[in-house]
């Protein structure tokens, strides 16, 4: 019997899971998914949104920025990339300037530090930006984020600290008897629990549904995007927004803690929830609509296209609490942007109002919120570098050539209480395959040191989903 | 830190025959620094015959090909690296390399190769439209699969892109019990060479779909279908010509592009190659630094890789002599109709000793067509095909008696005789 199941590992249910771990419970974390953080939390533009866009006094304005002002600790605790930049929102044609001043009296009433840019000012700051920029709203608190490691590394740090993770666990059902939920998965495992915390992203309103009528709809929106590859330097230094509309944010151009930059997303309605195709009419118009603001964009450099879907919530703000029936059942529906910035404001507030109202929190004496620490090669100096190879010779050895990833990294991560065990998560954790060959070199070794590492055969190893083997059939095999 | 005279970055077929040719002209202090556990480079996974025409007038098989360099190397007793990544060229020419025996390592280079080869492009560059599924691989890592691990990635497979890698494993595939349903192809005509195009698809009977690309992948986790249509002339889809397939495999073989990751972050123009910008002596605009073989531009043929390399090895002989003066008259060589790129883009005419190549490609099939070479007004060179086509690369070699010094431009072009 656990006292808290959290349904859902993406990095709201990691952080999630995370906070409880601090505390004397005793948590499961159900995910469907081979790997945490694998959809909502995968595809989306890696940004820790100031706050000087959600409606005032609304659930979205007071978390994005509570869960703003956490980033410079959580990143430290967690080791997680994370760089503080700044974002631009530009305005450029005249009668957008009032919609400008408006977002900078909306920033103000979020408590968001912002500043009105002069165009001058901006193409200092920024030379690519369309020279026609008539004015930018600058918010310095924006920031950067590798939304992979988060999540990753919030559900390690909950792991390492007791809690237990369950991956391949698709939840079919939930019953109640008594005090306990049942909550069943499609493998027939029956998972009893005090508690549950619904954090399952797009899939969260299923879920729900399972205790109790719901009087909301999350209708999945899709965001197409570009990555391009880090040879130009100075494409951008801080995120760059258009003018926000009612479908969002809308297209940015923006770095990443990876080096590339992002172009994207789009943003329309999907009729499935696991639609991530791209299609070459959306991509068009993000390019079109993000050259207008940076023409220079070297769109050859293109090193993927990809698409992440949202749960918009029919409220328009994030759906967090009690269930109407049962105050033993929290959710956290309807976490679309600024969904990550707000994931560690999210995951105080669920624990400090809800599970501290139906659950008695002692704090465990021996919580550690520092995950194990990564090598960062990249901040080493040649000498740092040549000991931890004298004394680990695997990082001698590069195996992503684009990323520079090494032996050592992707061993390392084996060593972890939440392994990579398929491609796209050792991916996720050390870059390797995220470079411009996208895998075409590295794929074939990081294969073979899953299938190592797991004692597994070649033809079992998985890229992402069941089914989706990296090599089907060994020559000469007639089965 | 290391001094070496010479570093060669790759030592793929490129590299290696670049080493050597710089050791017969009496270069002694040569490293050939090479990420694998190998020399030779792709040629390892390539086991299909075809290779060594020119070079040593027999087919060979890739590792055929490369072993017979690698024998050369270890005779001549050249001094190389393995399981060795480059992670840095400076400006002067430090090279820093890792490796797990020696940990980073710093070399002052005096001259340096670059044989870095090519890569694959790739679904994510050709911005390929529908589902994310498994299933969708570059034809060059199924190629490894199979060849050098055992596994078939799939065994229906649809391939996009009759480049040369993905004529040569759709026969592979079939042979090893794959079906191999068909190739498209974007332009009206192959990109791989004709020979490949007989002895991959026709005698398998394998369908070319010229004008035709893939406008759908489907499979929310594994690869399902796979749609294609034609396109017109502006390459836009042709209504109701959609073809689907069912299938667990894509390869593709769109194109190769030069792995100039080491350059990025120095002063070194690229050309229309996306390789390295260079002059008659395959020299970059950094003086002592050198490219060749398909990291300078994509090759048909590996002989001509060699044969390019060997005028790297000597430029890089000449400049460690001091005899790469860069003095004199200089000409800029660019590409006029119907041409893709010319290699070299410049050339210091003072410093050929006989003669020079220049390396091109025609941007779309020609039948009965002059190549004029031409300097300012003049036509230096004119050169009659009965055809030509842009997966096959010309070359046309040049007397240094031929140019006259009267102009500073170059223009490569063709015309079509009526």
């Amino acid at each position: 019997m656990f006292d808290v199941v959290v349904i859902g590992a993406g990095c709201v249910g990691s952080l999630i899971a995370r906070k409880l771990s601090s505390y004397q419970l005793n948590v499961a974390v159900l995910e469907k998914e081979s790997d945490v953080g694998n959809i909502v939390t995968m595809a989306n533009s890696a940004i820790v949104h100031s706050g000087y866009d959600p409606v005032p006094g609304s659930l979205k304005a007071k978390l994005n920025v509570l869960g703003n002002a956490m980033f410079d600790k959580i990143s430290e605790e967690l080791d997680v990339e994370f760089e503080r930049r700044g974002s631009l929102t530009v305005a450029l044609y005249d009668e957008q300037l009032p919609l400008l001043d408006e977002l900078a009296k909306r920033s103000k009433e979020n408590g968001v530090p912002v500043k009105i840019l002069t165009s001058k000012e901006v193409l200092e700051m920024e030379p690519n930006i369309n020279k026609d920029v008539k004015a930018a709203l600058f918010a310095p608190t924006a920031g950067l984020v590798n939304p992979f490691t988060l999540s990753v590394h919030a559900m390690e740090n909950a792991c390492d600290n007791g809690a237990k993770l369950f991956l391949n666990e698709k939840v079919v059902d939930i019953k109640k008897e008594g005090d306990t939920f049942k909550v069943i998965c499609a493998s027939k495992n029956v998972y009893e629990t005090k508690v549950i915390i619904n954090a399952a992203g797009i899939y969260s309103e299923e879920i729900h549904k399972m205790i109790e009528p719901i009087d909301y709809t999350l209708t999945p929106r899709k965001g197409e995007y570009f990555i391009l590859d880090h040879y130009s330097d100075s494409l951008v230094k801080h995120t760059i927004f258009p003018l926000p509309t009612s479908k969002g944010k809308g297209i940015l151009v923006s770095p990443t803690t990876g080096g590339t930059y992002l172009v994207g997303p789009s943003a329309e309605v999907t009729f499935s929830k696991d639609d991530v195709s791209t299609d070459k009419a959306t991509l068009d118009d993000v390019r079109r609509q993000a050259s207008e603001m940076v023409p220079s964009i070297p769109f050859n450099q293109v090193i993927r296209t990809f698409s992440g879907t949202r749960p918009t919530p029919s409220t328009h703000d994030f759906i967090i609490g009690f269930a109407k029936k049962d105050d033993h059942f929290i959710t956290c529906s309807g976490i679309e942007s600024p969904g990550l910035a707000s994931s560690p404001a999210i995951a105080e507030y669920v624990v400090n109002e809800f599970v501290s109202k139906v659950l008695s929190l002692e704090k465990k004496d021996n919580f550690n919120p520092y995950v194990r620490k990564r090598v960062n090669l990249a901040k080493m100096s040649p000498e740092e570098r040549n000991k931890l190879i004298k004394e680990h010779p695997e990082y001698g050895e590069i195996i992503c050539n684009c990323e520079k990833v090494t032996l050592g990294e992707i061993l390392d991560e084996f060593k972890s209480s939440v392994p990579p065990m398929t491609i796209k998560a050792v991916r996720k954790r050390t870059r390797a395959g995220f470079g411009k060959c996208q895998g075409g070199f590295c794929q074939p070794l990081v294969t073979k040191l899953i299938a190592e590492h797991f004692k597994i055969p070649l033809n079992k190893v998985l890229y992402q989903f069941e089914d989706s083997y990296v090599v089907r059939y060994k020559v000469k095999d007639e089965k | 830190m290391i001094k070496k005279r010479l570093v060669i970055i790759g030592g793929g077929s490129a590299g290696m025959a670049a080493a050597i040719k710089a050791y017969e002209l009496g270069e002694r202090d040569i490293l050939i620094i090479e990420k694998n556990a190998y020399l030779g480079g792709i040629l390892n996974q390539c086991i299909h015959n075809g290779f060594g025409l020119h070079e040593f007038k027999e087919e060979l098989t890739g590792p055929e090909f490369m072993t017979r360099f690698s024998n050369k190397v270890n005779e001549l007793g050249i001094d190389y690296r393995l399981n060795s990544n480059v992670l840095n060229i400076s400006n002067d020419k430090v090279v820093t390399y890792s490796n797990s025996k020696e940990g980073l390592v710093e070399v002052k280079a005096e001259a340096i190769i670059l044989s870095t080869g090519c890569y694959e492009r790739n679904a994510g560059a050709i911005q390929i439209p529908g589902d994310r599924p498994s299933g969708v691989y570059t034809a060059g890592q199924a190629q490894l699969f199979v060849n050098c691990y055992g596994y078939l990635v799939g065994k229906r497979v649809f391939i996009l892109g009759s480049g040369d890698i993905g004529l040569i494993m759709a026969r592979r595939m079939t042979l090893e019990g794959a079906k191999v349903l068909g190739v498209a192809e974007l332009m009206p005509y192959s990109a791989g060479l004709n020979r490949n195009i007989v002895q991959c698809l026709k005698d398998f009977d394998i369908p070319l779909y010229l004008s035709h690309t893939v406008k759908k992948v489907e499979g929310l986790s594994h690869l399902e279908k796979v749609t294609i249509a034609k396109v017109d002339e502006k390459m836009n889809f042709i209504e109701g010509t959609d073809i689907t397939f069912d299938v667990d495999t894509l390869l593709l073989s769109v194109g190769l592009l030069p792995n100039v990751d080491l350059f990025n972050k120095l002063p070194i123009r690229i050309s229309r190659t996306r390789g390295a910008m260079v002059n008659q002596a395959m020299e970059s605009d950094i003086r002592g630094i050198f490219a060749c073989g398909n990291v300078l531009h994509v090759h048909d043929l590996v002989d001509y890789v060699v044969e390019e390399a060997r005028e790297a090895a000597e430029g890089a002989v000449q400049y460690l002599k001091g005899e790469l003066k860069h003095e004199g008259h200089i000409y800029e060589v660019n590409p006029g109709n119907g041409i893709g790129y010319v290699v070299p883009q410049i050339v210091y005419i003072d410093d050929v000793k006989e003669r020079l190549s220049f390396k091109f490609r025609v941007r779309k099939p020609y039948k009965d067509v002059d190549i004029y070479i031409k300097e300012g007004d003049k036509v230096i060179k004119k050169i009659f095909k009965p055809a030509i086509i842009p997966s096959e690369m010309e070359i046309v070699k040049l007397d240094k008696s031929l140019f006259s010094k009267e102009s500073n431009e170059i223009l490569v072009y063709v015309e079509e005789r009526k």
